[in-house]
């Protein structure tokens, strides 16, 4: 058999390739300006995201409070329990089916918008491990700083603030980037409740030019920008927390 | 603002030298089923270097916790210039400022600069201008000879240095008495002259200190009384002289035996 009869395309293939690649890149994005539904989508999927990250930062770090406050002191004992049940029922379900009952069950009739319920959906899924997360945090300094800061005469909450929280925080940026990642790209379920974000922007794409490649990559690639970008600036900020150590 | 020290300096002065700073009756702590102190009662007069002496497990360090309520006492009372801060009601927080404490670990904040460690006390607590808490930090530095280190971070000292900068950062607080637990013993040998020294010159300078250590040499030298514990009692308290050179129990005598070579 001759290989080079297999491997050598004829020239015209290239160009026929070349040609009916822009031919379609132009039907998935510039007709009937389809590029909007993946910005439009995209619009959605920062604006979820954002604001998830913060519902979920201030009821991680509630709960993460209370909850390392109750094994520290054995105070706010039903908090506590509360919280308990909050993390085993958000962290026992699919965010899906939490979104799901989030908008069919919960606000089938209130008027809110399908972006609200996905912030809180998506807030309230991601609390439960930020709590844990910065619980492991406060968890990890050393007792002798809690006693330091406690025998020159700081109440418990204010060691908290001064001495624990800055060393717990820098401790668990890493994990904490990490869940923000998996946030953002989780939001990508929006599409069940007939939200359109990012995801379900480029699946329009494909339904209405039964091209499925073009979109669905180019989806792919604004997930991982988007991520990079992410990264970077944590790594950033990590670092100049850090220099002051050393 | 300055209506709260005021009033802390007021009980400063009610509290005379030789009279007693700490009054603790009938302490007892156990932690479940472990009794690890049991009825407790003895004075520390102000102006007083009182070191405990005892072998590792005989509550020392627990008594010593205790008298600023790190360790909650099961049972009993402690009178701090005349309060009682075992009291329910009593505020913690408020007698703690005037209880400095040194840690065997140090315990200095590692995300803070060493004046920051020192500063932040006193300005957040005593509302002290910002101004005035450095001036105060940068002199305690210079009497401990590491006013080069203000700006530096904990980790970026040594030991001898760590443990000089948490003594200074409890004066910060211009504290009452001070209580020292083990404060040499996580020091390589060659750092614990330079530690040993600043307390030294603390005793003379008057300041009332409880002192948990194994170092006999600081107690024979400085200590104006030596309590020895063992299973969770003070076995014998008595001048240092009369402690070293005539144990009467065989329990210290036995101790003493195996820590003087």
């Amino acid at each position: 058999m001759d290989l080079s009869n297999l491997l050598i395309l004829p020239q015209n293939s290239i160009s026929l390739g070349l040609s009916s690649f822009q031919a379609k890149f132009i039907q998935c994005f510039v007709d009937d300006n389809r590029y909007q539904y993946l910005l439009k989508g995209l619009g959605s999927t920062l604006l979820i995201t954002l604001f998830a990250v913060l519902l979920g930062v201030i009821l991680g770090f509630l709960v993460a409070i209370i909850r390392s406050t109750y094994d520290k002191t054995g105070k706010l004992k039903v908090l506590n329990a509360i919280c308990n049940v909050y993390l085993t029922v958000i962290r026992g379900t699919p965010v899906m089916v939490q979104l799901l009952i989030m908008y069919y069950v919960i606000f089938a009739t209130a008027p809110v918008t399908k972006i609200v319920v996905a912030i809180l959906s998506f807030g309230i899924n991601s609390g439960a491990y930020v709590a844990e997360i910065v619980r492991s945090g406060i968890m990890s300094i050393d007792q002798g700083q809690f006693e330091a800061g406690r025998s020159l005469g700081f109440s418990y909450s204010s060691t908290m603030v001064y001495i624990i929280m800055p060393q717990a925080f820098k401790n668990v940026l890493p994990a904490l980037a990490n869940e923000f990642i998996v946030l953002l790209k989780e939001t990508s379920i929006c599409g069940y409740i007939g939200l359109m974000d990012l995801t379900r922007g480029g699946d329009i794409i494909r339904s209405v030019t039964y091209e499925a490649f073009l979109p669905l990559i180019a989806v792919a690639l604004v997930y991982l920008c988007m991520v990079m970008i992410l990264t970077a600036l944590v790594k950033k900020l990590e670092r100049r927390l850090r220099s002051s150590e050393r | 603002m300055n209506d709260k020290n005021t009033t802390a300096f007021e009980t400063h002065s009610e509290i005379k030298d030789g009279e007693a700073l700490f009054r603790i009756d009938n302490l007892c702590k156990s932690f479940g089923k472990l009794s690890v102190l049991k009825n407790i009662s003895t004075e520390i007069k102000k102006g007083e270097v009182v070191v405990i002496i005892g072998p590792s497990g005989s509550g020392k360090s627990t008594f010593l916790r205790s008298l600023n309520l790190l360790e909650e006492p099961t049972k009993g009372t402690i009178l701090f210039e005349n309060k009682d801060i075992t009291d329910k009601h009593a505020d913690i927080n408020l007698y703690r400022q005037k209880i400095g404490m040194v840690f065997q670990h140090f315990n200095l904040f590692p995300h803070m600069t060493i004046l920051r460690n020192m500063t932040l006390a006193p300005i957040k607590l005593l509302k002290m201008p910002e101004e005035e808490a450095k001036e105060m930090a940068m002199e305690y530095l210079k009497r401990v000879g590491l006013e080069e280190k203000a700006q530096a971070y904990p980790n970026q000292l040594s030991g001898g240095q760590k443990q000089r900068i948490a003594i200074v950062r409890a004066l910060c607080m211009q504290p009452d008495v001070l209580l020292f637990d083990e404060p040499t013993s996580a020091l390589d040998p060659e750092m614990v002259g330079e530690v040993l020294e600043v307390m030294k010159d603390l005793a003379k300078s008057g300041m009332t200190m409880l002192v948990v250590t194994h170092e006999m040499g600081f107690a024979k030298e400085v200590g104006s009384r030596v309590l020895f514990m063992d299973d969770g009692k003070i076995v014998e308290e008595n001048t240092p002289e009369e402690i070293f050179a005539n144990p009467k129990c065989d329990r210290l005598k036995d101790f003493l035996s195996k820590v003087l070579i």
